[in-house]
């Protein structure tokens, strides 16, 4: 189903429909980690993928035409590239242990050490969140730092090209209305 | 969207049961799926929800841009501020026993909740910036166009 709705992206024009099914995508890839046991990033798939990216889109469409432009070169070198990069994920994906198997990495390397230690010492039943929050409490501040910076970024950027036009100057590459 | 009466009732329905939700995403994710970063969008969902619906202007009144751009800043500082805090209670940064050192187990409780908490604020507050940033520019659209 995934596959369907990522050609259905490709091949529409209607960039609202494009929005709507980049939406639909995220979603059914949140089902596809909540098959994985994954709940915690199925919730923020959901949540960021499916909810707020799609109303984001949506707002820069408002912003933008409604319809894409037929593209003047040639699709040879990006097939060419999406194919070579899909051929070695593939390939990667041969390695992979089998669904579930007991034997797999993910069981055996640092999970059960943190499902151990983390209810005695950490005392919260969620252990994502006791690795996300403790163990982990300096990448998930530099995550937080992240999004700051990132929402710093995208309002200067909006900010600046909103106080531009505001002052009457024309801005490149855009219709005058 | 203002003849638009089912979707206005049904969000002034909907708005206050998602904010609710998303306190409990937010103060329940020691204990079920969920934590900070999804309880800020879902909190941010709401304010769009309302802003999409009504007006950003009446979205505006409610939470205003400049106390936006404030929390953006405060939830890393309310991260940040934690691990100083216990870096003068004399434990490394962002050790949690600190906030109560006979309990440490209550302390990691603490701390997972303070920063949860500053991890919401903060993408809450990023979210509802970036839309009102786009709004902000946006040539109102006609209700016919969709």
């Amino acid at each position: 189903m995934m596959v369907v709705t990522a050609l259905a992206v490709v091949r529409m024009r209607s960039l609202f429909a494009v929005a709507m099914l980049s939406g639909v995508f995220s979603l059914l890839s949140a089902l596809l980690f909540v098959t994985l046991d994954a709940v915690d990033v199925a919730f923020t798939e959901a949540a960021v993928g499916a909810g707020i990216s799609t109303v984001l889109m949506l707002a820069t469409l408002a912003l933008t035409v409604r319809y894409e432009r037929h593209s003047t070169h040639s699709p040879a070198v990006p097939l060419f590239v999406v194919l070579v990069t899909g051929a070695a994920l593939v390939y990667g994906t041969l390695d992979m242990p089998n669904f579930g198997a007991a034997d797999a990495p993910v069981q055996t390397h640092v999970g059960p050490d943190y499902l151990e230690r983390s209810p005695h010492e950490i005392g919260v039943p969620n252990v994502v969140t006791a690795i996300l929050a403790s163990y982990r409490g300096h990448d998930t501040l530099g995550e937080t730092a992240v999004v700051f910076t990132a929402g710093i970024g995208v309002l200067l950027l909006l900010a600046g090209l909103a106080r531009r036009r505001r002052e009457g100057d024309p801005i490149e590459g855009e219709d005058a209305d | 969207m203002r003849h638009h009466l089912i979707l206005r009732v049904i969000t002034k329905f909907l708005a206050g049961t998602i904010m609710l939700f998303a306190l409990y995403v937010q103060f329940h994710g020691d204990y079920s799926p969920g934590g900070g970063f999804q309880a800020g969008v879902i909190m941010a969902v709401a304010f769009i929800l309302y802003g999409i619906v009504f007006s950003v202007a009446d979205v505006q009144r409610v939470f205003p841009p400049w106390l936006v751009h404030k929390l953006v800043a405060a939830g890393v500082l309310v991260y940040a501020g934690t691990g100083i805090f216990s870096l003068f209670m004399g434990y490394n940064f962002l050790d949690y026993s600190a906030l109560s050192p006979h309990h440490p187990e209550h302390g990691q409780h603490w701390g997972i909740l303070l920063v949860e908490l500053g991890v919401g604020i903060t993408v809450t507050a990023v979210m509802v910036a970036i839309y009102y940033a786009f709004v902000g520019r946006t040539p109102l659209i006609s209700d016919e166009e969709w």
